[in-house]
C-alpha cells in the first residue's frame, strides 16, 4: 500500500510540474438514440425505451442517427478542430452488464474530430487547451446496486439494469496533455470545462447538465519534477459531476501524488473515484491486460465521410464565439470589466443573458444572481444554474418588483422558496402571502389605527415635522406583515394629517 | 511459427470471459495451435501498398433520420431474461468497476 | 399426394394459382412428409405445424379474394434457426439460446410472412453456423437424406436436407463462408449466396458480419431465383444493405433454361482443382464444363493466385469478428443462465455460463478471435487478413476482366461420413475452400447439382460465381446447366435410400 501522505497544494507547486488530460463524455440531445429510433429522453420508466438493437439482442443491427453525426460535426467546429474526411465507428470489446453487446460501438484510430484547441481565461490570463480528439460513441445502460450497506456496486447482493441509456449518443471530448498550468491547474481545468459546457449550450447539442450525468468529467492527472518536462504516471479519476468538483480533483490528486513521490513510491496507475463529500478520491481499477480492448472496424457500420460542402454548410449554423459574445454581451449590458468578469467566474453569463431575454434589465439580472442566488448556489454546493431557479423565473419575479408587487425583500423570500423547491413563483407568492398590501382601503384602515395608537406622534407630523412619520410608517409595516409598500404608507399618512 | 501456449489459452479464455476447464485447455490448446499454423502463411504476404478490406462493399454515409420509431414494450424486453426484479433485469453482483 | 411434394416451387405456385391445390393441403402434405421423415433426417429443430395451417388457411382465404399478395404465397418454407422469428424459438443450433423466443422477425422473415409464405419451422444448423457439417448442433446433427450416416454439410444442413428430403419446398439458409452452397453440393440441391449486401442482415444472427448473406435453399434454379427476388433489396435497418433492386433473376433463370449459353464467357479457376480435390467430385465437374461448351459457352481458364491464401484469411476474420458477436450471450439479459455455488459474482456467471452454452467449436474461434485481435496480434493477423481480402477482391476484378462467370466444384468431396471430421477442425474447413472467396469480396455464388458420383452415388455440385451485383448471370448459366444435366434429385430413389439409410 503506499502512502497517502497529503502534501499542501503550495508545496507541491515547489517540487513538481503538474500536467493534466480532460475527457469529457457528452450525452447529445437528439430525438433517437445513437444506433436507433428509441427515444433518448432521460427518466422513462425502466426498459420502456429498448429496442432489439440497443438491447443487443441477438440478430439485431445498428443505423447511424444523422443528427448525432451533425452535432459531433458542429461541436468539432467549435473547438476550432479538423473534421474526418473519412471515419469509421470501431468495437471496443470488454464485458460488462451495464453494456448490451459487450462491446461499446465507437470510434479509435479515426475520430470524427481531431486537433482543436479551446482557449480559456484563468485570473486575467488566458490558457490554449489542445482537444486531440472528439469522437462519437454510445452510452451504457444504469445499473442500481441492491442490498449491502452503501447502495454503491462494492458489497452489493445483485444489482438490476435498466438499459434506457444504453444507445444514447456520447461525444467523448479528449484533450492534449495540459503542461505549464502550474499553480493555477486546478482553476484550468475548472474553466476549460465550463467553457467547454458554454459552448456545447450555446450549440443547443445538449444539456449538458453534469448533476443529471449528460455531461461527466474524466481527470487525468500526473507531477513531474519540476523543470524536468517529463510525463510523470497518471490516475484517472473517473465521472467528477461538477465544475467545483473538478477544481477539487485536480487539487486532490495533486496533494496525494506529491505525498507519494516524496515518499519515492511510484504512482500506482489506476482510476480513481471522486466523494463530492469529503473533494478526495479513493482507489478504482488497475489499468490491466482487461484494457485489451481488440478494437477492430464495425462491420455492420459502413464509413462516414461527411461531404465538405455538408462541414461548411453546418459551420453556417455555428453560434457567435463565447469570446465575441462575451465583449458584445458586456457592452449591451454596460457592465465594468470588473463585473464582467465576475459574471463569467460565476457561470452566469448564459444566465443573465436569458433573464435579459426574458424581459428584465440586465442590472437588475445581474443583482439577483450575483448576489442572492450565488449565495444560495454557494450555501448548496452547487453551481448557479443548478441552484433550483431559472433565468424565466428571475424575470418574472422582478417583473413583479417593478410593478410594485413584489418588494426587493419580498422578492428575496420567493427566491429562497424556488431554491427549496417549493413551487412555482405563483405558487410560493401565494403559500407563503408575500404579495404587497397595494390595497388603499386596506392600508388606509392600518394608517388609521397607527394614528390613533400615537396621537402624539400624529400631532407632530401635523405641525410640520415629517421626519416623525418613520414611527408611524413601522407601526403599519408590522401591522401588515412587512407586505406593504413603505412608500405608499408614507404618502397616506402624508396625505391624513396634512 | 505462432505459438500459443496453455497459458495464453488461459488468458484468452480469460478475456473471452469462458470458464475452461483443465481438461479443455489440454484439448484446445494444440488445436489452436494447428489452425494458427495454418493461418501463420498470410504473415507478411501483402505489403504496405496493399490497403486492408474490412468490408466488400465501399458504401459510405448510411444514416438515419432521428426520428423516434415505437420500442419494445417492457414484457417484450424483458420476456428472456433469466431474472427480473422492478422491471429491470436483476444480475448478479458485479465485482469490476465500470470502464 | 407424393406427386405434389415433388414439384418445384415454380409449380406448386401455378398449382395453386390455377385451383389445383389450396396451400392448406399442400402445408399438411409438407408437414406429414416431415412427420414421416424427420425423426431420421432431423433437419428440423421446431416444426410449426399450427402456425403454418393457419397461414395457410389465410393464403387461401386472400387466394379466393382474389388477393394472392406474391407469386409464392401460400408455398411453404423452411427457416435457419438463426434467423430471428416472432413467436417461434431461435437457438442457433445452440444450448445458449435454448428456449430464446425473440421479439421481432428478420427482415427476410417479414418478407416471407408479408408474401403469406407458410413457415413450416426451424431447421438445424451448426451451433452459430459454425461448422461443414451440422454435427456442431447442441441438438444432435442432421443427416444427408441420401445416406443417413453422411453428413448433409454445413453450417446449413438442416435447410438442405429439408428441400433434399422433400420436407419442403424451399428454404432460407444463411452463408458464410459456404453454409448454403457446400450443403447445396452434398445433398444434391440449389443454393444461392447473394451479392454482399442484397439481402438483409437485419435478423440474422451475426456470425461474422462482414461475410454473411442469407440466401435461398431450393430444388431448381427458378425456385431459387422466385425466392432470392422475394427476399432481396434495400432495408434500411441493415447499414450494410445495397440501394440496387435485387430484380431480373427469375427472367435470367426462365432465359437460361431455354439452354443458349452462346457469347457466354466461362472462367475454370486453375487454383480451384488438382491435389485435395476428389477425383469423383473432379470427373463430374469436368462434365458440368463440357455441357457448359456445349451449350455454346466460350470456357477459358483463369487464376487467382491470391485465393490460395482466402482459408487463412477467412479463419482470422471470421474468427475476429464472431468473437466479438457472440460477447453479447453473457446470461445477463436472455439465453441460458448457469450460476455456479457459492457467492458468484457476475463475473463468474458469466464465465460459468459461456462454459456450459458454448460448444468445442464456438469455443475454439471465440478464442482464436480473441487472440486475432489482441493488440500485439492484430496487425500481423487480423489486418494482414483484410490485406488479403483486397489481393482476393483484385483477383476477382481481373478475372472477371476476362470472362462473365467463374467455376468449380463447390465441395472437393461428396458428403463424409459423420464424425469423420468432427475433432479436426483443418480438415473440416477444407470443405469451404472453393466457396470462401465469394464471401471474402462480397461476390454472388451458386451451387446446383452436378450429377451423382461414379464412386458412392453422393451428390456432387459446382460452383458458379459472378461480379457483385451480378446475380443475374448465375441464374442464367445455372439454368441453362440444370437443364443440361437433368434431375438429380428423385423422390423414389431417395426413398428407397431413406428406407435403407438405417442399414448403411
Ligand atoms: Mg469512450
Ligand atoms: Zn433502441
Amino acid at each position: 500500500m503506499t502512502t497517502e501522505t497529503l502534501v499542501p497544494f503550495d508545496e507541491v507547486l515547489e517540487r513538481y510540474d503538474p500536467a493534466m488530460g480532460l475527457e469529457v463524455h457528452v450525452e447529445l440531445n437528439t430525438n433517437t438514440k445513437m444506433f436507433c429510433g428509441c427515444p433518448a429522453t432521460f427518466g422513462g420508466e425502466p426498459n420502456t425505451q429498448v429496442c432489439p438493437t440497443c438491447l443487443g439482442l441477438p440478430g439485431s443491427m445498428p443505423v447511424v442517427n444523422a443528427k448525432a453525426v451533425e452535432s459531433a460535426i458542429r461541436i468539432g467546429l467549435a473547438l476550432n478542430g479538423s473534421i474526418a474526411e473519412w471515419c469509421r465507428f470501431a468495437r471496443k470489446n470488454y464485458f460488462y452488464p451495464d453494456m448490451p453487446k459487450n462491446f461499446q460501438t465507437s470510434q479509435y484510430d479515426e475520430p470524427i474530430v481531431y486537433d482543436g484547441y479551446l482557449d480559456v481565461e484563468v485570473e486575467g490570463e488566458t490558457f490554449r487547451v489542445e482537444i486531440e480528439r472528439a469522437h462519437m460513441e454510445e452510452d451504457t445502460g444504469k445499473t442500481t446496486h441492491i442490498g449491502g450497506a452503501t447502495g454503491r456496486i462494492h458489497g452489493a447482493d445483485y444489482s438490476l439494469v435498466d438499459y434506457n441509456r444504453a444507445g444514447i449518443p456520447l461525444i467523448e471530448i479528449v484533450t492534449r496533455p495540459i503542461l505549464g498550468a502550474g499553480e493555477k491547474a486546478p482553476l484550468v481545468a475548472k474553466a476549460y470545462v465550463a467553457a467547454l459546457r458554454e459552448i456545447l449550450l450555446g450549440l443547443g447539442v445538449s444539456d449538458v447538465r453534469m448533476d443529471q450525468g449528460s455531461m461527466r468529467c474524466d481527470v487525468n492527472l500526473s507531477l513531474s519534477p519540476k523543470g524536468s518536462g517529463e510525463l510523470g504516471t497518471r490516475t484517472e479519476t473517473k465521472n467528477v459531476n461538477s465544475l467545483r468538483s473538478v477544481e477539487r480533483a485536480v487539487r486532490f490528486e495533486m496533494s496525494r501524488h506529491a505525498g507519494i513521490l516524496d515518499a519515492g513510491e511510484a504512482i500506482f496507475q489506476e482510476t480513481r473515484h471522486f466523494h463530492e463529500d469529503t473533494g478526495t478520491t479513493s482507489a478504482g481499477r488497475p489499468k490491466s491486460d482487461a484494457d485489451d480492448y481488440r478494437y477492430f472496424p464495425e462491420p455492420d457500420l459502413v464509413p462516414v465521410a461527411p461531404s465538405r460542402e455538408w462541414v461548411e454548410e453546418l459551420r453556417g449554423t455555428l453560434p457567435e464565439p463565447p469570446a465575441e459574445k462575451r465583449a458584445r454581451l458586456q457592452a449591451e449590458w454596460g457592465y465594468s470589466d470588473l463585473e464582467m468578469r465576475d459574471v463569467w467566474a460565476a457561470g452566469a453569463m448564459v444566465l443573465i443573458e436569458e433573464t435579459v431575454a426574458a424581459g428584465a434589465s440586465a442590472q437588475a439580472a445581474r443583482k439577483w444572481w450575483m448576489a442572492e442566488l450565488s449565495r444560495a448556489a454557494n450555501d448548496r454546493g452547487v453551481e448557479l444554474a443548478e441552484v433550483g431557479v431559472t433565468p424565466v423565473q428571475v424575470a418574472e419575479v422582478q417583473k413583479l418588483v417593478d410593478a410594485k408587487t413584489l418588494t426587493d425583500k419580498l422578492a428575496r423570500q420567493v427566491f429562497e422558496g424556488l431554491v427549496a423547491g417549493e413551487g412555482t413563483v405563483a405558487e410560493i407568492i401565494d403559500a407563503r402571502g408575500l404579495a404587497v398590501v397595494s390595497d388603499d382601503g386596506a392600508l388606509g384602515a392600518a394608517v388609521d389605527d397607527a394614528i390613533a395608537a400615537q396621537p402624539a406622534v400624529a400631532e407632530k407630523i401635523r405641525g410640520g415635522n415629517q421626519a416623525a412619520a418613520g414611527a408611524l410608517i413601522g407601526a403599519v409595516m408590522k401591522a401588515t406583515g412587512g407586505k406593504a409598500d413603505a412608500k405608499r404608507v408614507r404618502e397616506l399618512i402624508l396625505e391624513k394629517l396634512a | 511459427m505462432p505459438e500459443i501456449t496453455r497459458d495464453e489459452v488461459a488468458h484468452l479464455a480469460d478475456l473471452a470471459r469462458i470458464d475452461l476447464s483443465d481438461a479443455e485447455l489440454d484439448h484446445l490448446a494444440p488445436q489452436l495451435q494447428v489452425i494458427l499454423e495454418s493461418v501463420a502463411s498470410i504473415q507478411g504476404l501483402a505489403g504496405d501498398d496493399v490497403p486492408a478490406t474490412s468490408h466488400p462493399l465501399p458504401l459510405t454515409n448510411v444514416f438515419r433520420e432521428d426520428i423516434v420509431t415505437p420500442s419494445l414494450t417492457p414484457e417484450q424486453a424483458l420476456s428472456g431474461a433469466p431474472s427480473v426484479e422492478e422491471q429491470r433485469f436483476a444480475v448478479p453482483r458485479i465485482l469490476g468497476d465500470e470502464q | 399426394m407424393s406427386e405434389l411434394i415433388q414439384k418445384s416451387a415454380a409449380e406448386l405456385a401455378d398449382a395453386l394459382a390455377a385451383g389445383e391445390t389450396t396451400s392448406v393441403e399442400l402445408t399438411q402434405l409438407y408437414l406429414d412428409r416431415i412427420a414421416a421423415v424427420d425423426g431420421e433426417v432431423h433437419a428440423f429443430l421446431h416444426i410449426d405445424a399450427e402456425g403454418a395451417l393457419e397461414q395457410a388457411a389465410a393464403s387461401d382465404a386472400r387466394r379466393a379474394n382474389g388477393d394472392a399478395l406474391h407469386a409464392l404465397d401460400g408455398v411453404p418454407i423452411a427457416v435457419k434457426d438463426v434467423l430471428t422469428t416472432i413467436g417461434l424459438p431461435t437457438t442457433c443450433g445452440s444450448k445458449m439460446l435454448e428456449g430464446w423466443v425473440p421479439p421481432y422477425d428478420a427482415t427476410v422473415v417479414k418478407k416471407i410472412k408479408d408474401a403469406g409464405l407458410p413457415i413450416l419451422g426451424k431447421t438445424n444448423m451448426d451451433e452459430f453456423a459454425m461448422g461443414s457439417s451440422t454435427e456442431h448442433s447442441a441438438y444432435g446433427p442432421t443427416k444427408n437424406p441420401w445416406k443417413l450416416d453422411r453428413i448433409p454439410g454445413g453450417s446449413g444442413g438442416g435447410s438442405a436436407a429439408a428441400v433434399a428430403a422433400f420436407e419442403a419446398p424451399l428454404a432460407l439458409g444463411t452463408d458464410t463462408g459456404g453454409s448454403i452452397r457446400q450443403p447445396g453440393a452434398v445433398t444434391g440441391t440449389v443454393g444461392v449466396k447473394p451479392t454482399y449486401g442484397s439481402v438483409s442482415r437485419y435478423g440474422l444472427v451475426a456470425l461474422a458480419n462482414s461475410l454473411d448473406q442469407v440466401g435461398p435453399v431450393t430444388r431448381t434454379v427458378l425456385d431459387s431465383a422466385l425466392l432470392h427476388e422475394l427476399i432481396g433489396g434495400h432495408d434500411p435497418l441493415d447499414s450494410t444493405s445495397t440501394t440496387t433492386p435485387v430484380t431480373g433473376l427469375v427472367d435470367a433463370a426462365r432465359a437460361g433454361a431455354t439452354g443458349d449459353l452462346k457469347g457466354v464467357k466461362v472462367g475454370v479457376i486453375k487454383e480451384l482443382a488438382g491435389e485435395g480435390w476428389a477425383p469423383d467430385v473432379m470427373a463430374k465437374f469436368n462434365e458440368s464444363v463440357d455441357l457448359l461448351t456445349k451449350l455454346g459457352a466460350d470456357v477459358v481458364e483463369v487464376s487467382t493466385p491470391s485465393f490460395e491464401h482466402a482459408m487463412a484469411a477467412y479463419y482470422l476474420i471470421l474468427p475476429a469478428e464472431c468473437s466479438s458477436n457472440l460477447a453479447k450471450f453473457d446470461a445477463m439479459r436472455y439465453g441460458l443462465r448457469v450460476t455456479p455455488d457459492g457467492d458468484p459474482s457476475a463475473e463468474d456467471v458469466m464465465k460459468a455460463s459461456r462454459d456450459a452454452g458454448f460448444g468445442d467449436e464456438v469455443k475454439r474461434r471465440i478464442i482464436l478471435g480473441t487472440y486475432a485481435l489482441s493488440s500485439g496480434y492484430y496487425d500481423a493477423y487480423y489486418g494482414q487478413a483484410q490485406k488479403i481480402r483486397t489481393l482476393i477482391i483484385e483477383d476477382f476484378k481481373k478475372a472477371f476482366e476476362q470472362v462473365d462467370v467463374l467455376v468449380s466444384p463447390t465441395s472437393p468431396s461428396t458428403a463424409f461420413k459423420l464424425g469423420a471430421k468432427l475433432d479436426d477442425p483443418l480438415a473440416m474447413y477444407m470443405q469451404d475452400l472453393a466457396t470462401i472467396p465469394a464471401n471474402l469480396a462480397g461476390t454472388p455464388g451458386i451451387s446446383i447439382p452436378a450429377g451423382v458420383s461414379d464412386q458412392d452415388g453422393l451428390p456432387v455440385g459446382v460452383q458458379l460465381l459472378a461480379p457483385v451485383l451480378e446475380d443475374a448471370r448465375l441464374y442464367r448459366v445455372g439454368a441453362a446447366l440444370e437443364a443440361a444435366i437433368g434431375p438429380v434429385l428423385g423422390l423414389d430413389k431417395l426413398d428407397d435410400r431413406l428406407a435403407a439409410g438405417g442399414a448403411a
